[in-house]
């Protein structure tokens, strides 16, 4: 049965390394792709190579080094390793190898990172190498034994057959002479015209123990003896914890510890998450908020607005022509501001880690995008080497890009740093949850468009004015202090290329890093920078009378492959034919993460502010498609996840802080309000874009221009709560 | 202490009568597919049935619960069968991240005990689970395959 083996919880199995079928992986051993020296797994199976194990009956555990978070990553990659190897899908399971077990095998695994939609397209290339690698050694296993050239034998469904005489043999059976050959140097992959296994719908690896409650998340982890942990941040960034009255809460049932955590929170550890957050509530806590707990959203809105000035400097993002000039002289030009909050990721499961410490070791249990950086994370906080870490993936109960960061898993080794040899599960309630995120970027934009006498587009000047995410998050990736993330979906080239030729055209970006901590937030920059662009072109085509899909297309001759989805997209939701009564159009296009993509709405507005989406029309051109059922369930979800965002979303700042607490102030989407998004898939070919964000992009500049479109009323401003517009 | 009636076994629970049903079913029982998602009763992760009825557990406490029939995702299936929602939702691929989907399935299940096939409305209506996912589009589908199942 296909499954994904989950990490052994109980520590002293997983250390001693059972027999047991699946039992986890072998350590430090170094030979990455097979070679005289048998590296094998815990149950005593042979790997042909780091990606491959085959079991004597035949089942093929493939090593996924990526993280699942409900985004098909792992069947995805599964069946592109399957497809090469010429395996049994039926008997294919997947495991994940350990980020202490790469370190000790020098990377073997490679990038464990799963974000920027690159789960796949930044490792299809290797792990299907690995695959076709494995295939090679396997017949050439076969053809030693029955000593003919390996090329009289064809491999499938695990079974080598030497077609001149019709011998057969399986994986299982040469599985451990196929082990001990040299890799072959080098390895022809298939043209994923010829994919049997990758390019289709197969079912995913991972449902069935999340229909049945078997699944286990970080915050279901239980080990021998541990305890539970709750936790308190200085709700105000950059604020630091001055003191807390132990004393009040000693004699609460199950508490075992109060723990400083850091220079700017305080734990309770007890029996159980709800004594020790029982406790905490009841612990009285003093912060040293510091300077930051004077800012708000106020105050923020007012020092991006200044950065929407030309006066102040900026980095160019993008630019031919003189925008500047031609817009200056021009006949006619239009000018709008628009602006885009903060938002939350707000998993389903909070963020939590299991972290258990001794002076020789010190493991981690926890949901993360990126093993490394989380086993980066463990060794920092214990003080402890490489050697003596180690980090179990568990599958993520959600990420958007929020478990790409290792704030948690740094608090829990520090908690059970305190508390040697026990494991400690810290857990957030969902108001840390809420307090503590790393939230998308606020930014305001002022976009300038000019005309000639004709009705031309001349000229096109973007400034943006807000928060980098690299400034904070990754430093070292500035160019030169420029934020090159930052224009996304309107840079020059690259996987987030502009779709529109201007003659005259400026993109520019004044930075400015207000104290709230910035994360990447599912289809990050695409997000606000394909409402401004999307949003605006549709303006500038109703300001000239034209059609904003005749207005696009006369800009798009040189991007034809933008031009190519949003056609798609016109095409299937009958732009340009009438609509039933009452419902109106919107459309947008934008490229992110090396993937085209367009998106359409229906929508009728009831009382001018009430919104229901009738019909959703996605189109996306991400080069290949591994799996395209999982590619259909992330357009739709990108799409309830941007819709919940440009409705429901926006933090807010009041006193330093986050104002939103729970669901109740940041809502999301339920089944009413969402409708059917039907997809037109339209690979190309030739390149491997992303699929789980670039969608997110097109999803509120669609319905904002629905809403134009069905009231005359331009919404520069998300949420859309904030103006009280709602789902009908 | 609490005597717990869970998924037809009764189990008796060191816990104060105020605990959330939702935290004495995961760590006094030791039943964790029921899950944490907002502890204010409105995103329908910890959903259960309590005497068939689909209710969020992190807003009950364990004394309201004393006494009746409590069923969580682990005793949906019986007789080693899973129930007819969960084989719609393997059959349609619904979940992605799948932590809000033990919670999904169980009010869907009581959904079906009510109304044995519920219109789009009526699903509308019903089903106010969150799920940042979105699955909804499948959950749909899938609620319509088990209830012509």
């Amino acid at each position: 049965m296909n499954k994904h083996v989950m990490p052994k919880l109980n520590r002293r199995s997983f250390v001693i390394g059972t027999a047991a079928a699946g039992a986890g992986l072998a350590l430090g051993l170094d030979i990455p792709f097979g070679g005289p020296k048998v590296v094998r797994a815990a149950d005593g199976s042979p790997e042909v190579n780091v990606w491959v194990v085959i079991r004597p009956d035949n089942t093929t555990v493939v090593r996924v080094a990526r993280s699942e978070m409900g985004q098909g990553t792992l069947t995805g990659l599964a069946q592109l390793v399957a497809e090469e190897l010429e395996c049994d899908w039926s008997k294919v399971v997947t495991e994940y190898p350990t980020p202490g077990q790469s370190v000790a095998r020098k990377r073997a695994w490679g990038d464990f990172s799963t974000g920027g939609s690159r789960g796949i397209r930044s490792s299809q290339d290797y792990v299907r190498k690995g695959g076709a690698t494995a295939r090679v050694m396997l017949i050439q296993a076969a053809a030693n034994e029955w000593k003919v050239p390996a090329s009289e034998c064809t491999a499938a469904n695990s079974i080598i057959t030497h077609t001149p005489s019709g011998r057969t043999t399986t994986y299982g059976k040469v599985v451990e002479a196929a082990a001990k050959l040299e890799p072959p140097a080098d390895v022809k992959l298939k043209d994923p015209k010829d994919w049997k296994v990758a390019g289709k719908g197969l079912k995913r690896l991972d449902t069935v123990d999340k229909t049945t409650g078997a699944m286990i998340y970080g915050a279901d982890v239980k080990l021998p003896g541990m305890l539970n942990a709750a936790i308190k941040d200085c709700p105000v960034f950059g604020g630091k914890l001055k003191s807390y009255d132990e004393a009040k809460i000693a004699g609460m049932k199950g508490v075992k510890k109060v723990v400083k955590v850091g220079d700017s929170a305080v734990a309770v550890v007890a029996d159980t998450w709800w004594h020790a957050k029982t406790a905490l509530d009841a612990l009285p806590i003093a912060w040293d908020e510091g300077e930051n707990a004077k800012v708000s959203s106020e105050s923020i809105a007012k020092w991006l607005a200044e950065g929407l000035d030309n006066s102040q400097p900026a980095y160019i993002g993008n630019q031919n022509g003189d925008a500047k000039s031609a817009i200056a002289s021009a006949a006619k030009k239009v000018e709008a501001v628009y602006n885009y909050p903060y938002q939350n990721h707000v998993t389903m499961e909070p963020m939590n880690a299991t972290a258990l410490y001794t002076p020789d070791k010190c493991e981690v249990w926890c949901g993360t995008q990126n093993g490394e950086a989380a086993f980066a994370a463990t060794l920092e906080a214990s003080g402890l080497p490489a050697e003596k870490c180690e980090v179990h993936k568990l599958i993520l109960g959600g990420g958007f890009g929020r478990r790409g960061m290792t704030d948690y898993v740094r608090q829990a080794v520090l908690i059970a740093k305190e508390m040697p040899g026990t494991p400690v599960k810290l857990l957030w309630s969902r108001e840390e949850d809420m307090a503590q995120g790393k939230f998308h970027p606020v930014t305001q934009c002022k976009l300038t468009g000019a005309f000639d006498a004709n009705n031309n587009l001349t000229a096109l000047h973007v400034r943006l004015s807000g928060q980098s995410i690299l400034y904070t998050v990754r430093p070292a990736a500035l160019v030169n202090g420029m934020d090159t993330v930052a224009f996304q979906g309107m840079s020059p080239s690259g996987d987030a290329a502009i779709g529109y030729t201007v003659p005259n055209l400026l993109v520019e970006h004044s930075m400015r890093n207000p104290h709230v901590p910035p994360g990447f937030w599912r289809g990050v920059n695409v997000n606000q920078n394909a409402i401004y662009l999307e949003c605006f072109m549709d303006e500038l085509a109703h300001s000239v009378g034209q059609d904003p899909v005749e207005f696009r297309r006369k800009l798009m001759g040189k991007h034809p492959k933008h031009l190519a989805v949003l056609n798609a997209v016109a095409e299937k939701i009958g732009w340009g034919k009438p609509a039933p009564q009452g419902v109106y159009r919107g459309i947008a296009q934008v490229m992110g993460y090396g993937s085209y993509v367009a998106g359409a709405a229906e929508i009728s507005v009831t009382e001018g502010s009430k919104i229901k989406v009738h019909r959703i029309v996605a189109s996306t051109d991400p080069g290949y498609i591994v799996n395209p059922a999982q590619v259909e369930r992330q357009i739709a979800g990108s799409f309830v996840y941007g819709l919940s965002a440009l409705f429901y979303g926006g933090c807010t700042v009041k006193d330093g802080k986050m104002e939103q607490t729970n669901f109740d102030t940041y809502n999301s989407m339920r089944i009413a309000e969402m409708p059917k998004v039907e997809c037109v898939m339209v690979p190309s070919g030739g390149f491997w874009g992303g699929v789980g964000e670039p969608t997110i992009g097109v999803a509120a500049p669609a319905v904002l221009n629905a809403y134009f479109a069905a009231t005359g009323k331009r919404i520069r401003s998300v949420p859309l709560r904030d103006q009280n517009i709602t789902f009908a | 202490m609490a005597n717990l009636t869970i998924n037809g076994k009764t189990i008796n629970v060191d816990v104060e009568d105020d605990t959330p049903l939702l935290w004495a079913i995961r760590e006094n029982v030791g039943l964790t597919g029921t899950k944490y998602g907002c502890g204010i009763a409105l995103c329908g992760a910890c959903t259960v049935h309590v005497d068939g009825v689909a209710m969020r557990s992190c807003g009950m406490t364990v004394s309201e619960a004393v006494g009746k029939q409590i069923t969580t995702i682990e005793g949906l299936a019986s007789n080693g069968a899973l129930h007819k929602v969960q084989q719609a939702w393997v059959a349609n691929d619904v979940p992605q991240c799948g932590y809000c989907q033990s919670g999904m399935i169980m009010a869907v299940a009581a959904l079906l005990n009510e109304k044995p096939k519920p219109t789009d409305q009526d699903i509308n209506e019903a089903i106010t689970n969150i799920c940042r996912c979105g699955t909804f589009q499948q959950v749909r589908e899938a609620i319509h395959a088990a209830a012509n199942a």
